[in-house]
């Protein structure tokens, strides 16, 4: 897709959002209320399948282009699984298989989860359980990256998640479940080889889309900021003419570029042999700006941020939430710091600058 | 938020050519043992730079008619990353290289350009920055070394402080008040290539809190400067001196500071690192990471023509903080005592030199916070 037609898509998504996740919207998905109505008005324009390729039925967005997206959807606070749901069929259509309708979440998205595929018959059977998946209770499909006896890295989608599994909720009140696949049952053509970005697992990327979203939540939240500023006077002027807060805001939008610029980075190497460095910086910068853009925006407020009446919560709940996904920051820190030093002090500049 | 893109750049082939230019020019200083590899862009070395300026690396976008290379910002954003990176002694020539070169360049007089421009180029033609004065600091607007017309030029007095380098630069670029400075305090400024090697200027050494001589005050007595010294037009200095800060203020200068210390970090904490020391390290490299990003954008705003002054303002506060960060993360995971005259502990004596000139990083070049004022102007608040 030409990068003037994909420009025209974001405007459209961006206006698709901010007309329908509206404040009532919001207020019900907060409790527990699946919102049906903005996930209809997703599907209708095609943004689940953003990133399938054309052939295969979808936009054929690039990734870069892509990942702009998922910033609008973290600005927009978009109460659904489509970050999950795009990154899932992305991967599925890239495996060969074909992209059902409705919401698709995925798993492992952790470090410490990890499924096992056992061969029955001309199928396959599960084994092993999914902490804290997204929308695990709601989402119609689970793409699930699993290793066959072989070691032999794999994708499955299973139709329908199992009931009955723990339903835990994020900071934002977005569904985390458990989900036990042990003994689920698999056809033939529900297990495809993993594509070469998954072979690893799914952290990485959902690492990468979390880290995007967090972008577009801390911008956000600065714009909250910004805009509170400049209209709420005390001591006989808007509180944006004090210094103190000024600095504040001006540190906050640092923290903010530096994450948008390492999560750019992460989007340009998609699939590059730099790839999983890209997004552990993209994901430890982004995780620890997020902190530090929500402290300060909501700081501005004052009381009226801690209210349910503000909206600032739902960008800031789910920056608290985001940044501990697929691996907070110190997982990642950790994994960079480790490739560095054995890697050694004169190696680390080529490695920044690929070069 | 519409402020604050920094739109991703692709570095040019061209670019890359020249990254393997200078990695092979720098590789040969290293062999002939002329790189100490802790030096960075302070350290003056005026036999480094006439190498450097011979092998090309200087004035890298000016025209070549006045011994340039007429390469794209992009090009020379590389060469000064690369120089920064291995801790090469680019101290004599940077201020000529990264400023004054271009302030003249672009508003100098014909015969300056002709004089001055072919020997930065060559290497062989040092700055100094002459802006701030004891009661002018941060507020730059209250400037009161003066210069009074006499027949042919100007006549100066007053005085400079904080100038770098004067002690051994060829000139320097002085902010002098000549006229009124009006309604909005930015009039009556006009900026003058000062020759230091001329009578009725002298300079007196400052030394630092590491002992070393960097900075000087400079005290003009009846200096006279001829008319084709001035840069710009009479009354011109203040847009001028913001234009250049944006440049002082815009390179990969203001992250890389102590960026051997990091390599030295590295390697002290050993192939395999506790997880704290792993946490830590990896923090810093992840901010450095963005920190480039971020720096080359700008040198992509630059070359598409754009004057990013709030984006290096923004670049300067997030990569100076950087740079102050580093020494205190890296004594937190190492147990070392810093020590300036370890000749066995390279680390020790790294940090040493890093913890004492740390301090200097988030004034230089506009404190943080007057940046972040800036960067709240370019925010839409005040
Ligand atoms: C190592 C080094 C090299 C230098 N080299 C040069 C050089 O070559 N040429 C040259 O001209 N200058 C040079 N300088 C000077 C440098 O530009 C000034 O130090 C800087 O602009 C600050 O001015 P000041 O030191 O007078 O501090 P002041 O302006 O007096 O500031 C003192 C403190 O007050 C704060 N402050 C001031 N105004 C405000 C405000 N409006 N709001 C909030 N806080 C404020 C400052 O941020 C700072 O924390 C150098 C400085 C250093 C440290």
């Amino acid at each position: 897709m030409s990068s003037e037609i994909s420009g025209i898509l974001l405007d459209q998504a961006d206006r698709l959002f901010a007309q329908h996740v509206t404040r009532e919207r919001l207020v019900e998905a907060d409790a527990g209320r699946w919102p049906e109505a903005i996930w209809q008005a997703v599907e209708a324009a095609g943004l689940p399948l953003a990133l399938v390729a054309e052939e295969a039925g979808g936009a054929g967005l690039a990734a870069a282009d892509g990942m702009r997206l998922l910033r609008r959807v973290g600005y927009h606070t978009v109460p659904l699984p489509l970050a999950e749901t795009m990154l899932a069929a992305h991967l599925w259509a890239a495996a060969g298989g074909t992209v059902p309708e409705g919401p698709i979440t995925l798993g492992p998205c952790n470090d410490g989860d990890a499924v096992a595929l056992d061969r029955a018959g001309a199928g396959f059977t599960l084994r092993g359980r999914l902490h804290r998946v997204p929308w695990g209770g709601q989402a119609g499909h689970v793409l699930v990256h699993a290793r066959d006896a072989g070691g032999t890295a794999r994708l499955a989608l299973l139709a329908r998640p199992p009931a009955g599994n723990a339903e835990r909720t994020n900071l934002a009140r977005e569904p985390r479940v458990t989900l036990d696949l042990d003994g689920i049952a698999l056809a033939e053509d529900a297990v495809r080889p993993a594509p070469k970005l998954a072979e690893e697992g799914l952290l990485v990327l959902g690492a990468l889309v979390r880290a995007q979203q967090m972008v577009g939540a801390m911008e956000r939240s600065l714009d909250y900021g910004l805009t509170y500023a400049n209209e709420r006077k005390q001591f006989g002027r808007p509180i944006g003419k004090f210094q103190a807060v000024q600095h504040m805001l001006a540190i906050a939008a640092g923290h903010y570029a530096a994450a948008a610029a390492a999560a750019d980075f992460a989007a340009q190497e998609w699939g590059s042999a730099r790839f999983g460095f890209a997004v552990a910086v993209a994901k430890a910068r982004a995780g620890e700006a997020a902190g530090a853009v929500a402290e300060a925006a909501h700081q501005v407020h004052g009381a009226m941020g801690f209210t349910q009446e503000h909206p600032l919560h739902y960008a800031t709940r789910r920056l608290w939430s985001w940044r501990d996904e697929f691996g907070h920051e110190a997982l990642w820190q950790e994994r960079i710091g480790r490739q560095v030093c054995a890697a050694g002090g004169t190696a680390l500049w080529p490695m920044l600058v690929g070069a | 938020m519409q402020a604050f893109q920094f739109d991703t750049v692709t570095l040019p082939p061209e670019a890359e050519a020249m990254r393997r230019r200078v990695r092979a020019f720098l590789a040969e200083e290293r062999a002939a043992g002329h790189l100490s590899g802790r030096g960075s862009w302070s350290a003056f070395d005026p036999e480094f730079s006439r190498r450097a300026g011979a092998a090309g690396f200087i004035g890298v976008t000016w025209p070549r008619e006045f011994g340039g290379h007429a390469q794209s910002f992009l090009v020379r954003y590389v060469v000064t990353e690369e120089m920064l990176a291995a801790g090469a002694p680019c101290g004599a020539h940077w201020v000529a290289d990264r400023q004054s070169g271009p302030q003249i360049l672009r508003h100098g007089s014909e015969a300056a350009k002709r004089d001055i421009l072919p020997r930065i180029c060559a290497g062989e033609c040092f700055f100094a920055i002459g802006m701030s004065e004891p009661d002018s600091g941060s507020d730059l607007a209250a400037t009161r070394t003066r210069a009074v017309r006499t027949e042919g030029g100007w006549l100066i007095n007053g005085s400079k402080i904080w100038t770098s380098r004067a002690h051994r630069a060829h000139y320097l670029i002085a902010l002098v008040r000549t006229g009124e400075a009006g309604e909005d305090r930015h009039g009556g400024l006009t900026q003058f290539i000062v020759d230091l090697a001329q009578p009725g200027v002298t300079v007196r050494p400052i030394r630092n809190l590491a002992g070393g001589h960097e900075f000087n005050e400079v005290f003009f007595k009846d200096y006279f400067v001829a008319d084709d010294r001035m840069v710009g037009k009479e009354g011109q200095g203040w847009s001028m001196v913001t234009s250049e800060l944006a440049f002082e203020r815009s390179g990969p200068d203001r992250f890389l500071s102590d960026y051997q210390l990091l390599a030295e970090l590295i390697d002290r904490v050993g192939e395999a690192p506790g997880e704290r020391q792993a946490v830590e390290i990896g923090r810093l490299v992840a901010h450095l990471a963005a920190l480039r990003r971020m720096s080359t954008s700008i040198a992509g705003m630059i070359e598409s023509g754009r004057s990013p002054g709030v984006e290096a303002a923004l670049v300067k506060d997030v990569g100076t903080s950087f740079e102050r960060d580093l020494p205190e993360v890296a004594r937190r995971i190492v147990a070392v005592e810093p020590s300036v005259d370890d000749g066995e502990d390279g680390f020790a004596a790294a940090l040493a030199d890093v913890e004492l000139h740390a301090p200097s990083f988030t004034i230089r070049g506009g404190t943080r916070e007057i940046l972040r004022g800036m960067i709240a102007r370019g925010l839409g608040l005040r």
